[in-house]
Parts: C-alpha cells; sequence; structure tokens
C-alpha cells in the first residue's frame, strides 16, 4: 500500500478549479518530483495534503488514515511534515530553539527535545549556527532551518516547497545530497520543483501538473520527453 | 542578547530582590505606597505578559479578569465570611473560566491583530457593564470591604503598609518565578512560535488554537490573583475602578514600555511608568494628567523603541560588548 495516496482531488477557489480531480501515490522510500508552470497547483496540492486548505472532493489517505479534512497540526502528527515556499521562520528564536519547537510533536520534555535538535541541526548542516537568531540567517539557511525544523517533528513523509528556488548551483549539490541522505534515513520525500538541475537526479519518480490537472507521470527522463510536458512549458508552435 | 550571562542575570535578580526586602526601612509611607502600586503593576504586566506578549494576542480586556478576582474575593468574604485567600482562588478560576470562554469566542472566529484587541474591549466592557446592573454586587457603586484588624488571615494591614508590600513582593517574585519555568518549558516554545508564525507553528503539530486559549486562561487567573490584591489594598471595588479599559491600559502600559515577551519587560516597565504617574497625582495634580503622562510615555516608547526598554538596553549593551574586542586589539 501506498504511503500517500490521493484520489480524484478536486480544489476549486470560486470559479477557479485549482485542482482538477488529481490522483497520484507516493510510495514508502520514495522521492517523488512535482512540477509544473506557475500556477498549476503544485502548492494548492501541498497545501490540501497538510490540511491547510480543505478539497472540495477527493480523497487523501496516508498511513492507511483517510487525513482529509484534519487539521495542519494533525497532519503533522501523523507523520506529514512540510517546508513553505515563501520561507517562514521563527524570526525572534535561535535556530536551536527553532529545531526543538518542532521536536516538542514527539515530546514533552524540552531536554529530549533539544537532544534531538542538536541531532538534526547535525543532520542538515546547522549545527555551527545553532546560537544565531533565525531572523538573521540568510536564505539558504532559513530554508535550512526550515527543513531542520520539520525533520524534527520526526515525519515519515516530507513535503518541500521549493528548496532550490535561488540557489547556486554549489547550493543545489548539497541540498541533493541532504535529499538522498535524508531519504536513506528512511524519510519519504515529496518535492515540489522548479528546478530541473535538482528534480532530474533526485527523484525516482515525477509527476506533472498543468492547470490543476496531471498531464504526466514517470521517471525524470520520460517525463521531460513528454509531448503534453513541454507543451506546457514551453507554449504550442 | 547574547551579552548578559545567565548567572548575571540571576545574581542581578537576587540583588533586586535583596534591595526591595530592604527598601521599607529607608523610605516614607507615600513612596512605601508608590512602590506597592509598581509591584502591584509590574505583577499584573507580568501575567498579562505570560499570555498576551508571549504569543503576541494583545488582550486589551485584561481588567475582565482583575475585576473578577477582585470581585470574588471581595463578595465571598462580605456574604460568606470566607478569607480573601481563598477567595483569591475562586477569583482565578472563575476568572480562568471566563478566559476561556474570551479565547473561544475570539480564537475560534480567527480574530487576529486589531479586530482581535477590540473584541478583547468589547468582551471586557460587556462584563462591566453588566455589573454595573447587577444590584447583589452593588451595581455601579461597587463593594465597599468592611474594615476589620490588621490580619494575614483578613488580607488587612491598616497600622502599616509593609504587610501589603512584603505580599505584593512575594506574589511578584513567585509569578517571575512561575514565568520563567514557563517560557523554558513545551508551553513556552509554543507560544513564541505562534507569535512569530502561526503557520509554521501548525506545521510543527502545534494546536495553536488549543495553545492560545491555554495562555489566555493561565493570564486570566494570574490576572484575578492581581485584583483580589487590590481590592484588599484599597478596600473598595466598583465596575469603573476595576474593569474599565483604562484599568487594562494600565496593565499592558508596563509591559509594552518595559519590552514584551521578555521576563523583565513589565517589572522594568512599571517601575517607570507608576513612579511617574504617583508623582503627578500627587504633586501636580489635575485629574487624568497622570494618564496623559503615561500615555505620551507608552506612545513615545513603542514609536521610538518598539522593543521596549529591556531590548533597548540589551542592543546598546551588545553594540558596546561587540566594540570592547575592537578598542582592545587597536
Amino acid at each position: 500500500m501506498a504511503l500517500l495516496e490521493v484520489r480524484k482531488l478536486t480544489k476549486r477557489f470560486g470559479g477557479l478549479v485549482a485542482l482538477d480531480d488529481v490522483s497520484f501515490n507516493v510510495e514508502t522510500g520514495e522521492i517523488v518530483g512535482l512540477i509544473g508552470p506557475n500556477g498549476a497547483g503544485k502548492t494548492t496540492l501541498f497545501n490540501c495534503v497538510t490540511g491547510f486548505y480543505e478539497p472540495d472532493s477527493g480523497e487523501i489517505h496516508f498511513d492507511g488514515h483517510n487525513i482529509c479534512g484534519l487539521k495542519p497540526h494533525e497532519t503533522c502528527l501523523k507523520g506529514i511534515a512540510r517546508t513553505f515556499q515563501i520561507v517562514k521562520a521563527f524570526h525572534s528564536m535561535r535556530v536551536m530553539e527553532s529545531v526543538t519547537t518542532g521536536a516538542l510533536a514527539r515530546t514533552g520534555w524540552t531536554q529530549d527535545g533539544e537532544k534531538k535538535a542538536l541531532e538534526t541541526l547535525g543532520f542538515v548542516g546547522l549545527a555551527d549556527k545553532k546560537n544565531v537568531l533565525a531572523g538573521s540567517l540568510t536564505i539558504v539557511d532559513r530554508k535550512r532551518l526550515g527543513l531542520a525544523s520539520a525533520l524534527a517533528t520526526g515525519p515519515k513523509l516530507v513535503l518541500l516547497d521549493e528548496v532550490a528556488a535561488g540557489l547556486n548551483p554549489v547550493e543545489i549539490d548539497d541540498v541533493i545530497r541532504l535529499l538522498r541522505k535524508i531519504r536513506d534515513g528512511g524519510t519519504t520525500l515529496f518535492v515540489v520543483e522548479h528546478v530541473m538541475k535538482l528534480i532530474m537526479p533526485v527523484a525516482d519518480r515525477v509527476a506533472v501538473l498543468h492547470h490543476g490537472k496531471k498531464i504526466a507521470e514517470g521517471s525524470p527522463e520520460e517525463v521531460a520527453r513528454d509531448e503534453a510536458v513541454i507543451e506546457a512549458y514551453l507554449g504550442r508552435e | 542578547m547574547v551579552a548578559f550571562q545567565m548567572s548575571q542575570r540571576r545574581l542581578l535578580f537576587i540583588i533586586l530582590v535583596a534591595v526591595a526586602l530592604l527598601l521599607p526601612a529607608v523610605v516614607t509611607p507615600f513612596i512605601l505606597h508608590v512602590a506597592i502600586m509598581v509591584g502591584l503593576f509590574a505583577y499584573l504586566g507580568s501575567a498579562w505578559n505570560l499570555g498576551c506578549g508571549y504569543t503576541g494576542k494583545l488582550s486589551w480586556g485584561h481588567s475582565a479578569f482583575m475585576g473578577l478576582g477582585a470581585y470574588a474575593s471581595t463578595a465571598l468574604y462580605m456574604f460568606y465570611a470566607v478569607t480573601p485567600w481563598i477567595g483569591a482562588i475562586a477569583g482565578m478560576i472563575i476568572a480562568a473560566a471566563f478566559g476561556t470562554l474570551v479565547g473561544v469566542i475570539c480564537f475560534r472566529l480567527g480574530l487576529k491583530g486589531h479586530y482581535f484587541v477590540i473584541a478583547t474591549i468589547a468582551l471586557a466592557e460587556i462584563l462591566r457593564v453588566t455589573f454595573i446592573n447587577w444590584p447583589v454586587v452593588g451595581g455601579a457603586w461597587g463593594l465597599l470591604m468592611p474594615i476589620v484588624r490588621d490580619s494575614l488571615y483578613y488580607f488587612q494591614f491598616h497600622s502599616s503598609r509593609l504587610g501589603y508590600y512584603y505580599i505584593i513582593l512575594a506574589m511578584l517574585v513567585a509569578i517571575l518565578y512561575l514565568e520563567r519555568r514557563i517560557i523554558k518549558s513545551k508551553l513556552g516554545y509554543y507560544f513564541i512560535a505562534i507569535k512569530d508564525d502561526e503557520d509554521m507553528a501548525e506545521s510543527l503539530g502545534i494546536n495553536a488554537f488549543k495553545y492560545k486559549v491555554i495562555a489566555t486562561a493561565i493570564s486570566a487567573a494570574l490576572t484575578a490573583f492581581g485584583g483580589t490584591f487590590y481590592a484588599q489594598y484599597v478596600l473598595y471595588i466598583s465596575p469603573d475602578t476595576v474593569m474599565a479599559v483604562g484599568v487594562s491600559t494600565e496593565i499592558l502600559m508596563g509591559a509594552v514600555v518595559g519590552g514584551m515577551a521578555t521576563i523583565g519587560g513589565p517589572v522594568v516597565g512599571a517601575a517607570i511608568i507608576h513612579p511617574i504617574m504617583e508623582l503627578t497625582r500627587a504633586y501636580v495634580g489635575g485629574r487624568g494628567l497622570d494618564y496623559v503622562v503615561a500615555g505620551l510615555l507608552t506612545v513615545g516608547v513603542a514609536v521610538l523603541r518598539p522593543h521596549g526598554v529591556i531590548g533597548w538596553v540589551e542592543k546598546t549593551f551588545d553594540a558596546f560588548a561587540s566594540y570592547l574586542p575592537e578598542v582592545a586589539r587597536s
């Protein structure tokens, strides 16, 4: 059984159909990419899966449970963590405190939370900045921090919303290594991304959204050759 | 903010408490009165700060909780001869219940920012008008506490204000200790997370609604105890003296001036504002002039130093500390 199973998901905003009958699966241990032009509905899909939006119809199953209609904090406790496209941070907290906040989802003791936070900070490579205020980090480090805080909640599935946007090639290579390391640690990844340089080497499978519809799915190579995908990105000749 | 080490903070705290303990030996009764008012509003400001400063949900209706505490203990004593100490606990429970109700209403409706502020004023005003029209508790006249002999049991001290002074000092030290414990716990992490970014907090498994209601309830209960102290100190309460918007303003002014979401903020703020207010009342006179002065001060700090006096001092201290090594090197 798939870890995440999305069936016939539809989300409307007034007259706009942001997601139109979208179905797909994410299997345990995979890195799945989700691509599509701006406004395709990628972030809307994330928001539906994580409970920030309630879908109009369709079903979302996670780890054998129907999670449709759960609140964001409930989806987190079920084992889904996420990062945000527009980077969010607890600006008055230090890096360590921010990650500890994530870890406290699984424990009531701050000491346990801090231990988990230190571990996670070492894992993502932010340990040397643990006492820096989150608000004064660079965008790259803030993204890392968002990821670390999400990982500290002990998720089975992590949804990453454009982790590579704005990064230089060297930083992108770092992120690729980090994503593989997370997957090898047993956490499944579902990645929204514009940067093909990141998605192509790292994803096992890619789904493509366009105008709220899934227009293609397959290995990165298959998707890159797909007529409908090329048309969605480049337009018809 | 790295400048003060923890042990230095603790030392500073111990020195301040020692000074406060010895203060009555060297001051006049009037100064002692000012010190008591500073202590009371430092206490009330801390209670406000714990629920509102750290979560960023700025209530302008805390007079409701103060009033409930004052009325509960006073009415229980007058009608059933219950000691104000038990009455204070009853007041705390009633205020916590009302705080939970306020929280559930406001946060279920998703009120944020100014709308939340206005809603808290409105709910406190509803309570005030209700008490004005409730003859059992004296209506608009309020309740005059019967004067009995000096005793800790009856929470009354007439021959000297020392009793009140040491009680409010103990209450203040206790609330600061409690605040520190809470802020260092899971609750504290969650309160600050909610203030900084509620969506991110939710994504990390924080039930923001639940924790905002908990914050309001804790803050309400602690504020109510301050209300009981006020009632026992002044020995007269009415809806307009303990439940008015002006009282809410006085409660939150200390935290705004001193620095919200810092443990020392409300104490520093109260220690700045209340002596100025009391001195204005005593030596310049004029009904309401004290509020004008305090209001100007608050607006000035809010505009010029939005992180309050504590934030300002720490920033200056940090800048100074980071400048020092350069001086040493050159």
